[in-house]
């Protein structure tokens, strides 16, 4: 989004949702360190996880449901440095 | 500790009486039963005397009944042989995205192999397992569509498929549909809505070994490649005769006391989904009414699913898993994944029956007693104690 169109729901200096880099590790531990992290978090938060495990794709989805929280997105990135991962962003909820 | 429990019935021991009738078998029916001396001959009327039991159990004539190297090849050839027959029409399955692998495995490779991803659809299904039918509907119309696959009942959770509902929408598409009972055949009532019955002898207390293949007459169904062996029903192969003889012995013997054993396993199951709901962020996954009376599965959150098979072993306990890492791959199970459901921390029991072991109960209780102490041990070994 450019930084002049309106934003009416958030302000325009919304920072990047805080990133829990699960790369390279298997399950569980990739939800058990996106729930580290909500942990510390406030109702309403987003986050980011990252991870390379095909068993997130179903166990990120699957946390959010038992615990009550949304998954916003789901993005296959391939950043040639990064290396090809998947981005589960997470709203937090109460 | 007590003696091992063996919670995982996917290979178990022969049933007792089957395994008398197999030792027995090993002297009075080893000789190829295609073979026209004496001893042969004796071969052929044993084996003939088991397929007449397997097919009664089937409600199958036994000329429809044949068999085939294990349950995954008779599910395999199955689909092969409802194929081959629709071949001028389209090469195009449809099957539930909670299917066996010998079904999914060779279907996605026959689309892979010929580029084009419409030779398989695999259909989703609901939280519980259950195949979504609008879904299963629309994917039969499509053009080319020449045979569908769905399971009785899904081995690893235990929901039992609307089958009724499911050959239905078949017969109304003019598509043969294969069921695959290889989770059910001995366990709860045989299911009647089929075009082709694929099933494992393992399932009622039977020997390893043997799958058993159900073609109706009226089923357009046959093999491609050379004919098997004449007179061998309509996959042409030859078992081994005391194989036979001992799943016929362990299939009339389930049946003399199949109500009790469903419902003494419905019950211990109930226990063990209940005790496993009572354990702290434990979900309990597949239907629970619409199910086979043996199979319970739930998965624990925070949980590395392989720690837990080596931590209820170590206990005493035998029980499989359907979480990555536990079978020797990182993908996790096909049938948890769709179902959108936890696939770490995964336990899949399957009740032996209680001919088979007889201890069962006592297991179940130890089991139950055991379960939350072995979750919040696995829990603190990854610092996931308080999340």
């Amino acid at each position: 989004m450019s930084p002049e169109s309106p934003e009416p729901t958030e302000p325009p200096d919304q920072p990047e949702p805080p990133v829990v880099d699960a790369r390279g590790l298997r399950c569980p531990l990739p939800v058990i360190r996106l729930a580290q992290a909500a942990k510390d978090l406030p109702a309403g938060a987003l986050v980011e996880v990252w991870a390379t495990d095909p068993a997130a794709r179903a166990d990120v989805p699957a946390w959010c449901r038992m615990r009550g929280h949304e998954l916003v997105a789901t993005t296959e990135l391939d950043q040639g440095t990064d290396g090809a991962h998947t981005a589960y962003r997470v709203r937090l909820g109460g | 500790m007590g003696e091992r429990a063996v919670l995982d019935a996917a290979s178990t021991p022969l049933h007792p009486v089957a395994r008398e009738t197999l030792l027995a078998a090993l002297d009075a029916g080893w000789a190829d039963p295609r073979r026209l001396y004496a001893e042969g001959r004796a071969a052929r009327r044993l084996l003939d005397q088991a397929t007449e039991v397997i097919a009664a159990g089937l409600a199958a004539r036994p000329s429809e009944v044949s068999f085939a190297p294990s349950g995954p090849a008779a599910v395999s050839l199955a689909v092969d042989g409802a194929l081959h027959s629709g071949r001028r029409r389209g090469g195009r399955l449809v099957a539930s995205a909670v299917e066996h692998s010998a079904v999914l495995a060779p279907g996605r490779y026959r689309a892979a192999a010929a580029g084009d991803d419409d030779l398989l659809a695999e259909v989703p299904v609901d939280h519980a397992g259950r195949v979504d039918l609008d879904a299963f509907g629309a994917a039969l119309s499509e053009p080319g569509t020449v045979v569908a696959a769905v399971q009785h009942a899904n081995g690893e959770v235990g929901t039992l498929q609307p089958l009724g509902a499911v050959h239905e929408a078949c017969r109304a598409a003019g598509v043969p549909l294969v069921v695959d009972a290889q989770a059910s055949l001995g366990r709860t009532a045989s299911p009647t809505d089929y075009d082709v019955l694929a099933g494992d002898a393992q399932s009622w207390g039977g020997p390893g070994g043997l799958g058993v293949l159900a073609v109706p007459e009226r089923t357009r169904w046959s093999l491609p490649g050379p004919a098997g062996e004449p007179g061998y029903g309509r996959s042409g192969h030859v078992p081994w005769v005391p194989l036979a003889l001992a799943a016929a012995e362990a299939w009339q013997q389930t049946q003399a006391t199949f109500e009790a054993e469903a419902s003494q396993a419905r019950a211990l199951v109930d226990a063990i989904r209940s005790a496993a709901a009572g354990v702290p962020d434990v979900e309990v996954v597949g239907d629970p009414q619409l199910r086979l009376p043996h199979v319970v599965t739930f998965s624990a959150l925070y949980v590395d699913g392989e720690a837990l098979v080596h931590e209820f072993d170590r206990r005493g306990f035998a029980i499989a898993s359907g979480s990555a890492c536990t079978a020797s791959t990182l993908e996790p199970s096909h049938v948890l994944a769709a179902m959108g459901v936890l696939t770490h921390g995964n336990v899949r029991i399957t009740l032996p029956l209680a001919a088979v072991s007889p201890g069962r109960a006592q297991h179940v209780e130890r089991f139950c007693a055991a379960l939350p102490e072995v979750v919040s041990t696995v829990r603190a070994q990854l610092g996931a104690e308080h999340l």
